[in-house]
């Protein structure tokens, strides 16, 4: 094996497959991404594709490293171009030392074009798969095989994921991927020069999933049994993944007919005793708003996850954005009681999902999970999820007795909470009515509207939330005190600042970071005093208008002084971040905020 | 046949129904009293879902479990109800406006979905509190405060629709005639699968064109008939009101058909609200090494 010069990060390796919709670039990078963690090698994975099903431009980047991989980077070592648009787009930007591997009876590489030392890597894909089977895929497996070769690794690791995809399908099915894998191996290994990268595997097999998944696998474990969603983008993940398996474990899952359908539903089967869920994204969200009123009202508990995505109206479908988080401040008419969490990492999503389904019942109110398409849809590599950490805790249950009436079911209690009943349980039968009810749900919005009785329930319910703010975790500044400066992120921004936070540490750079996951009830006091200790504040969130910042303002009264915002639906890479940082730390002016 | 006195007090609330006097709601409600007590339920597990207008007060005025929900959504959350907790006898009430209205869409993929529990749905072709639009089932011409100059859509025959889309029982009443609407209520109620009610029930304050008497000239029973409940076409048939004679009673019935909770496979490990909460160390395993 000979090797070359190379001016690849030993740390990081980044692969980038692109190519059209259809021509199978998630077969491509899901193998290699699932061999490289299952090699004990860390991923980050992310797909940036488009709402067709056939053609467009898609290409899945694919960052691995030894150590945990915050982002999907902005570099491209390796190119692996499925067609000749991906060559157009991305052949300029693979990093000096990488290379490009493409089909060259396809395509056309101008190898003078590439910068200084890029690797041609063209195989006759086509002549080499046509031996193994028909299928165009077939091609793409002969890639993955050349790909291993050339990044030096271990093809054994390539291969145990492709038996395992195959399986089901059968032996031949299996010889033939297996076979076009190692034919495409062997003609770089007699063509190409062995790009000299050390790999630092292990035998540890890590998780590797989605955010939704995550968030799918905490509805399971947190007790959820009942879960409806009409399929919208990027939310659809968690019902792809619980629609098989959640039956599995006694969670009925139903598709609706709309997203007003499965959040009513939801709202009906949290109230009747089930810990219930239901997934949309904004547009979704927008039908589902006034029954989560409906859920405030009657104190059922219920958790909806919105997955944001590029807005307004039907806006990037399959683009991120974090774009609703007023939209989830404001939804439904009226003051009520509430929580909105961001988690910010898959690891996270899945103990939020958790953590939302006690807080729902705890609460007996609605709880909206905040996720965004990057973190919902991105695979990543993550350390075991502990299932000891999960409990489950159902908040106050009423006693069911002999009597027949009475039954307080809105009790005026100093918490706020009302031990609960549900259908079944002798001795208490109320109504739990939309309308403004008494403390036995006894409706008083006909006849008369008793004003003293409205106070009495309105401050009730949102006693809940003074309640909710003793009891919720305080907010958390990861890094040094008396850094110079503070980041503050919430959602999947905290990804992209920690991969930046890395970079600036490895510099001497002195910084820290906020993440904002409790956003309603807010704990203004204690985010006050962290803005108001820090020397600089630097938020960054992927929208147009600044939502969180303004929000912050709205809670705290106090202003962030920079911001980096991105509304391109695509996520945000580190150097971005990395440059805003450095100039600011030099003095840079923040362009006056104007109309913004 | 002997008449057997039936203890309707147990389905019987505190709360004394604000309905206009006259109205044909209180026909509805109780009859559907009677209909719970005929069938032996015990209050405690029946779950009345309204949406909103006159016609969804009713739970607030029957003594059992019941909710009170949104505008045209009373579908959507019954059916949350049944599939959390499959043991609970879940009855949906409301109007037309509300069921044929706003909440048509729940109405029909509910009745595809074949869960079992029962639509009542008491339609007044008016829009009683929000002081009298036209609605959904509004005759044609008849004017009403948003269709000054009469109505200039036709109306929907909600049995035809009942049909079409799969409803396993659909079956109209009169809420003049509250003893023969106890007894298909209780047929209703008692079907495995979903069970229509359409029921006439006058507003005496805004509706002067589809009252008492204009009912009682009109309506006939099917089953005083000899109509085969079994027969879709006759019931189709019947849904069209020939020689403007209007049908009431039961139109449809299937033939058993499975019930949307009979193919639910999440139900092997029982009823979701009872089922215990989070994975054994087994499956918690099992799901995470999965992922790997």
């Amino acid at each position: 094996m000979s090797s070359q010069t190379t001016a690849l990060s030993p740390r990081k390796v980044s692969v980038r497959v692109g190519g059209a919709a259809g021509d199978g670039i998630a077969s491509v990078a899901e193998t290699l991404a699932k061999a490289c963690s299952r090699q004990g090698l860390y991923v980050f994975a992310y797909n940036s594709y488009q709402s067709v099903i056939r053609g467009g431009h898609i290409n899945m980047q694919i960052r691995i490293g030894a150590k945990k991989v915050w982002s999907q980077g902005d570099q491209c070592d390796f190119l692996v171009a499925l067609n000749q648009d991906t060559i157009v787009r991305h052949a300029k930007e693979v990093t000096p030392g990488g290379g490009i591997i493409y089909n060259k009876e396809k395509i056309k590489l101008d190898a003078a074009s590439l910068p200084k030392s890029v690797s041609d890597f063209g195989i006759p894909s086509s002549a080499i798969a046509n031996k193994f089977g028909k299928s165009p895929i077939m091609q793409n497996t002969v890639a993955l095989g050349a790909l291993s070769f050339v990044m030096n690794f271990p093809f054994e690791a390539v291969k145990d994921v492709i038996v395992g995809t195959f399986k089901k399908k059968g032996d031949a099915v299996v010889n033939a991927n297996v076979g076009a894998a190692q034919a495409g191996f062997d003609y770089a290994k007699e063509n190409f020069k062995q790009v000299s990268l050390t790999w630092e595997v292990s035998n540890k097999k890590r998780m590797f999933l989605t955010g939704n998944q995550a968030i799918a696998l905490g509805a399971v474990a947190g007790g959820c049994k009942f879960y409806s969603a009409y399929p919208m983008t990027p939310a659809s993940g968690i019902l792809h993944w619980l629609a098989p398996k959640g039956p599995k474990y006694g969670v009925v899952v139903k598709q609706c007919e709309d997203e007003i359908a499965a959040m009513n539903m939801a709202v009906g089967a949290g109230h009747a005793g089930a810990r219930s869920m239901t997934g949309t994204s904004g547009g979704g969200f927008s039908l589902m708003t006034e029954a989560v009123g409906l859920a405030a009202m009657i104190e059922a508990p219920v958790v909806v996850v919105n997955c944001m995505r590029g807005g307004p109206s039907t806006g990037l479908p399959t683009k991120t954005e974090q774009g609703d988080l007023f939209q989830a401040i404001g939804a439904s008419q009226g003051d009520y009681p509430k929580f909105i969490i961001a988690p910010a990492t898959v690891e996270d999503a899945f103990y939020a999902t958790t953590e939302a389904l006690n807080l729902a019942e705890i609460y007996q109110c609605p709880v909206i999970l905040l996720s965004d398409l990057l973190l919902s849809e991105h695979y990543e590599t993550i350390d075991d999820l502990d299932m000891a950490k999960v409990k489950i805790e159902r908040g106050e249950w009423a006693q069911a007795t002999n009597g027949n009436g009475g039954f307080l079911r809105y009790k005026n209690t100093p918490s706020g909470i009302s031990p609960r009943a549900i259908p079944g349980m002798a001795g208490m039968n109320y109504i739990a009515a939309s309308d403004e009810h008494d403390e036995e749900g006894v409706v008083i919005s006909d006849v008369f509207t008793d004003p003293a009785k409205r106070i009495v329930m309105m401050e009730k319910r949102m006693r809940k939330m003074e309640t909710a703010l003793k009891n919720m975790p305080e907010p958390k500044v990861e890094g040094p005190a008396n850094a110079d400066l503070t980041f503050i992120t919430w959602g999947s921004t905290y990804y992209v600042v920690r991969d930046a936070i890395h970079r600036l540490e490895k510099e001497g750079v002195k910084v820290n970071h906020l993440n904002i996951k409790y956003i309603w009830p807010f704990k203004a006091d204690a985010i006050a005093k962290i803005i108001k200790s820090a020397k600089k504040t630097f938020i960054v969130e992927a929208n147009y208008t600044g939502q969180m910042e303004k929000f912050i303002r709205q809670e705290t009264g106090l202003s962030i002084a920079h911001h980096l915002r991105k509304y391109d639906g695509e996520p945000f890479g580190p150097d971005q971040v990395h440059e805003k940082t450095k100039a600011l730390l030099a003095g840079a002016k923040e362009p006056a905020l104007a109309a913004r | 046949m002997p008449t057997e006195t039936v203890d309707i007090t147990k389905f019987k609330s505190k709360i004394a129904p604000d309905w206009c006097p006259g109205c044909g709601d209180f026909g509805v409600l109780a009859s559907l009293q009677k209909a719970c007590a005929m069938n032996g339920l015990d209050s405690k597990d029946v779950c009345v879902v309204s949406g909103i207008g006159c016609s969804s007060n009713l739970p607030g005025f029957f003594g059992s479990y019941g909710m009170h929900t949104l505008h045209g959504r009373a579908v959507a959350v019954a059916q949350g109800v049944r599939l959390a907790n499959p043991d609970v006898t879940v009855i949906a009430t409301g109007g037309d406006g509300d069921g044929y209205g706003i909440g048509i869409g729940h109405f029909i993929h509910a009745m595809r979905r074949n869960l079992n529990m029962t639509y009542i749905v008491m339609n007044n072709q008016i829009y009683g509190l929000t002081t009298g639009q036209t609605s959904p089932t509004t005759e044609l011409h008849t004017q009403t405060k948003s269709t000054p100059e009469g109505s200039i859509e036709n109306p929907l025959n909600p049995m035809q629709l009942a049909l079409v889309s799969g409803a396993s029982f659909v079956a109209r009443g009169f809420s003049g005639s509250a003893e023969r609407l106890s007894e298909v209520m209780a047929e209703a109620i008692k079907h495995k699968g979903f069970s229509l009610v359409d029921v006439f029930s006058p507003c005496v304050t805004y509706n002067k064109v589809n009252t008492y008497p204009w009912f009682r000239e009109r309506v006939y029973d099917l089953q005083a008939e000899g109509h085969d409940t079994g027969n879709w076409d006759a019931a189709m048939i019947a849904a069209k009101q020939p020689n403007n004679r209007i049908a009431t009673g039961i139109f449809y019935q299937a033939p058993a058909t499975p019930t949307y909770e009979e193919l639910e496979p999440a139900y092997k490990f029982g009823s979701p609200v009872k089922q215990k909460l989070g994975l054994d160390k087994e499956s918690a395993d099992a799901l995470l090494n999965s992922f790997k």
